[in-house]
């Protein structure tokens, strides 16, 4: 796990866990976490591949402005997943297409 | 159609401070934020302050935003804060559009504040598109909001003052800072911050860059190598870094997409940080009714940011009628502020980016 445990200025209560599945396996996530946070967490940095080149994709800004991090949730894809609230039971893929509209 | 007297996008220390004198004199406020909480980049900001005792200087960005916040309570006019609320664009007549938590909502403002902020810039070298190599904002997201480990072993690259912060806050949570790097022949931050991250022992290596991220699915390594006077890569400095996180903090740049798309007129002035919508005296744009204040007119900093705000908050409610008794005089004092903050050698750049886009007196 990659979350902070101990810090001189900030504290991070304990959070609700949130069940989720990444490419068909089961993770766990905390309440008011990203979709890219709780990937993060869990040590998942690869959001997607892009569609012609097939580099590795992962976020850059994290706050919805660069559309680096772009997945398919619940079938829908481009999500931003650098903003976009993580939610129990929520179906995450990575990307590696244009992605077409459901 | 909501029709709605001020309607200001954006809640960072610019909006906030907008909104809170055009309430004061009177005005209904509208403020749209499109991530869950206001502040802006204050909510990430671990640090104290500088600047002035007015701007709040030595508390930390995370107790200011607070305040900004409670301050919109009990004013002669009504703030409405929305968060999830994204505003998608401002159209020639008039209307604009948001997305607020997942419905598309229209509105038909009688003045506008776009108070955005600004985006990351990156830098061009192989390998930049690896994950595990992140914008120094996106790593204090991670870090100081979801408290999450960004890496275990850090590059930075730029050693201006979010460089440098951003290094001495990952130092906090437990990464490791294997070398902050910047192409410039001196350090651009403040000091302070610098002699911190110094005196743990961490490299920090001027005239240097950085030539390559190396990693099949992630970032694994960085190589780095030093330049000469041409910022040409001198041949044999190269070198490999054992990293897995690559943060690059080479500056921000207006985030003014939707004041393009409703064609303001905007300028390329470096020294603000790239393409700024140009301004008069009072904040507004090209656009009549349009204003603007804070990062997306200049990039600059939070106690600027404020005091351009409160100009525009004060400058849009006398527009719509609302024109408290000392209105001119807290206009003439954010004025005042806003000369006495751009003084002295700090405030350089600054001055000499108002001078190009013809508004500092
Ligand atoms: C590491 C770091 C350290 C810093 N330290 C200092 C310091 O010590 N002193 C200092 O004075 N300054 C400091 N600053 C600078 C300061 O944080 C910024 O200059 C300031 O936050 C700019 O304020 P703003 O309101 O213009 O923009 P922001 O704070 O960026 O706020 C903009 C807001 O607009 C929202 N938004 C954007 N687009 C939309 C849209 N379409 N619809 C709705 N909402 C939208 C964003 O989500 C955001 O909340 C620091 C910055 C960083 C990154």
């Amino acid at each position: 796990m990659n979350r902070i445990e101990n810090h001189p200025i900030l504290t991070f209560p304990e959070r609700k866990e949130i069940a989720f599945r990444f490419n068909g396996t089961d993770m766990i996530g905390r309440e008011g976490d990203t979709i890219a946070a709780a990937l993060h967490a869990s040590g998942v940095k690869v959001l997607g591949h892009h569609f012609k080149s097939h580099r590795p994709r992962g976020f850059y800004c994290a706050i919805g402005n660069c559309s680096s991090c772009l997945m398919v949730v619940n079938g829908v894809p481009n999500v931003r997943v650098c903003v976009e609230r993580l939610e129990e039971g929520m179906d995450v893929r990575q990307q590696d297409d244009k992605g077409v509209l459901p | 159609m909501n029709q709605v007297p001020l309607l200001i996008i954006g809640a960072g220390p610019a909006g906030l401070s907008a909104a809170y004198r055009a309430a004061e004199a009177g005005a209904d406020v509208l403020l749209l934020e499109r991530s869950g909480k206001a502040g802006g980049q204050l909510v990430k900001q671990t640090h104290k302050f500088f600047g002035s005792e007015k701007q709040f200087a030595s508390t930390r960005g995370i107790h200011i935003a607070d305040r900004l916040t409670s301050r919109l309570e009990q004013l002669p006019g009504r703030v409405t804060l929305l968060t999830d609320a994204t505003v998608l664009g401002i159209y020639e007549d008039g209307v604009v559009t948001a997305d607020i938590s997942g419905t598309v909502q229209k509105f038909r403002p009688s003045a506008v504040i776009v108070a955005t902020g600004a985006y990351e810039k990156t830098l061009a070298f192989p390998g930049n598109d690896l994950p595990g190599v992140y914008g120094a904002g996106a790593v204090q997201t991670l870090m100081n909001e979801y408290g999450i480990l960004p890496g275990r072993r850090v590059l930075m690259v730029g050693a201006g003052n979010i460089g440098l912060i951003v290094s001495y806050q990952l130092m906090q949570a437990g990464v490791h800072v294997a070398a902050v790097i910047d192409a410039a022949d001196r350090i651009g931050g403040y000091l302070v911050h610098a002699s911190k991250i110094a005196r743990a022992g961490v490299p920090l290596l001027m005239r240097h860059t950085v030539v390559a991220a190396g990693g099949s699915e992630e970032v694994e390594r960085a190589v780095i190598a030093e330049i000469d006077e041409q910022w040409q890569v001198k041949p044999d400095t190269k070198r490999t870094l054992d990293v897995d996180l690559i943060c690059v903090a080479v500056g921000l740049s207006p985030l003014a997409d939707l004041l393009y798309q409703a064609g303001a007129v905007s300028r390329y002035i470096a020294p603000l940080g790239g393409h700024v919508p140009l301004r008069d005296a009072s904040m507004m744009t090209t656009l009549d009714g349009v204003y603007l204040a804070g990062d997306v007119a200049g990039i600059e900093e939070a106690s600027s940011a404020m005091v351009e705000g409160e100009l525009a908050g004060l400058a849009a409610a006398r527009r719509l009628g609302f024109e408290g008794g000392d209105t001119s005089g807290l206009i003439s004092a954010c004025l005042a502020e806003l000369r006495q903050l751009r003084a002295g050698p700090a405030g350089g750049k600054i001055r000499t980016g108002l001078a190009l886009a013809g508004v500092y007196a």
